[in-house]
């Protein structure tokens, strides 16, 4: 029994918001708030778009979060850690 | 009813207007020209409402053929060798997604060295985009197989894009008489088309999107089998066109086969030359008839196997090569059979590459050297060659 469409037309629009990428991630980004400077360099250079700007200071959204690492490489402050994600 | 003299390539042109299509894209080549002038003239005199695309590319004419068949229009576009080829990846593309676009294909030589002059290596290098391909042999029913075409790959059972083909010069730059029926009686039999998912604003939906291997290989079975169901739906609407306007269509045109020895396996305008070779045989004796293989993808298997259990040879000509084999409708005529308790011998001639002529004598020499047992049976027979 075919579930999908003939042509895999997808009948739910903006469905890929649904399938959670963070899946993918090897490593992890954490934020030491405390090194943070709020210069939102990791915000600008997120690749994803993953990075959330709050008056803490950023937040990750690890549901889409694929662990490139962009984030801790780019950050002046060395305010990001990559480690080992456990599952 | 309107009775024209008309070019092959003005056949098609007719057959697209008759068929109210909505969308046109396309690039000019040769012999292709003048199939997309006439619609070009037809857009901009009112008297056909489409929307008419000039793009820069034979890739981007498919891609627009492409976006437009998925916004839910009836699309078509014509081409040409070279130019097919470079469709190529966007072919897949309209078969994989289901649209159901119709296209024009002047068969000529693939280059270098450059050729205008017609053969099939074009049209059959692109066998396995998932295109019905049907091989014309006159103008009439050029322009009555682009009408069907339309309706064959906009049924639900097939939803696939279809493919007619006719001889460079031979018969796209010949005249002949075209009768073309009133329009209101194509338009009863031709309904507009509606797709069944499109792109909509109100009512989004993603298109192109990602398969994971869970399920892209039941979208090719499922894409396989709407092939199959085609062969089904290309006889009911060849059969329901000819009770509307006289003229009857299936897979394969048989000719004087009922107690023909030997049947030539021929395609294209071919065909129309070996007929009068088999007539002028026929008085000479020799118990002949043709088949002409007018689909050509889906490819009619059950046809040739019918017809192959009653006679004692069959020989298949083709304007064709596969570097490496043989001519394709050899291989595939004898792929038909090979499962079968009894089968006669096949025999493979090429003939008329790169637009050599192709006379009635040739095709007479080729039987009666056939009769004679003088043709190559394991080898290819290369008509005319010169060494």
């Amino acid at each position: 029994m075919v579930k999908v469409t003939l042509g895999a037309v997808n009948k739910i629009a903006g469905s890929s918001k649904n399938y959670k990428t963070g899946d993918w991630r090897t490593l992890k980004p954490v934020i030491d708030l405390e090194k943070c400077k709020k210069c939102w360099a990791c915000y600008k250079y997120c690749p994803e778009g993953c990075i959330e700007k709050t008056e803490k200071g950023p937040i990750v959204d690890y549901d889409f979060c694929k662990g490139c690492g962009i984030c801790a490489n780019e950050c002046p402050f060395k305010a990001i850690e990559m480690i080992m994600e456990e599952r | 009813m309107v009775k024209k003299v008309i070019y092959g390539n003005h056949a098609v042109s007719y057959g697209a207007r008759d068929s109210r299509v909505e969308v046109i894209a396309a690039y000019p080549i040769t012999p292709q020209t003048q199939v997309v002038e006439l619609l070009s003239e037809f857009c901009a005199s009112g008297e056909l409402k489409a929307k008419f695309i000039k793009v820069e590319s034979e890739h981007s004419a498919m891609a627009a053929c492409v976006g437009a068949s998925a916004a839910g229009a009836r699309a078509f576009t014509a081409t040409s060798s070279q130019g097919l080829a470079l469709m190529h990846e966007m072919l897949h593309w309209a078969s994989n997604a289901r649209h159901p676009i119709v296209m024009a294909n002047i068969n000529r030589a693939m280059g270098p060295p450059w050729s205008i002059w017609t053969d099939q290596n074009d049209s059959i290098a692109q066998r396995d985009t998932g295109w019905l391909q049907f091989y014309c042999s006159t103008n009439q029913e050029v322009y009555d197989t682009t009408i069907q075409a339309f309706k064959i790959c906009e049924n639900d059972k097939v939803l696939l894009p279809g493919m007619l083909i006719l001889d460079a010069f031979v018969l796209s730059h010949t005249s002949e008489v075209v009768d073309m029926p009133p329009q209101e009686e194509i338009d009863e039999f031709l309904p507009p088309y509606e797709a069944k998912y499109k792109l909509d604003l109100d009512d989004p939906r993603a298109f192109g999107g990602l398969m994971f291997p869970d399920w892209y290989y039941e979208l090719k079975y499922k894409q396989h089998r709407s092939m199959e169901k085609a062969l089904k739906i290309i006889e009911d609407v060849g059969r329901e066109f000819g009770e509307r306007f006289g003229r009857y269509y299936g897979l394969v045109e048989e000719y004087r086969i009922d107690d023909a020895e030997i049947v030539l396996v021929v395609s294209s305008t071919v065909a129309q030359t070996s007929k009068e070779a088999v007539d002028l045989l026929r008085k000479e004796g020799m118990r002949i008839g043709l088949v002409r293989i007018r689909t050509f993808r889906p490819f009619p298997k059950e046809k040739i196997r019918k017809i192959a259990s009653k006679v004692d040879m069959m020989i298949v000509i083709d304007r064709n090569i596969s570097f490496g084999s043989e001519g394709v409708f050899y291989t595939e005529t004898k792929a038909a059979l090979y499962n079968e308790k009894s089968r006669p011998p096949v025999y493979g001639v090429i003939i008329g590459l790169g637009g050599r002529d192709v006379r009635v004598e040739d095709i007479m020499n080729i039987a009666k050297k056939g009769k004679n047992n003088k043709l190559e049976i394991n080898k290819i027979n290369w008509w005319g060659v010169k060494l």
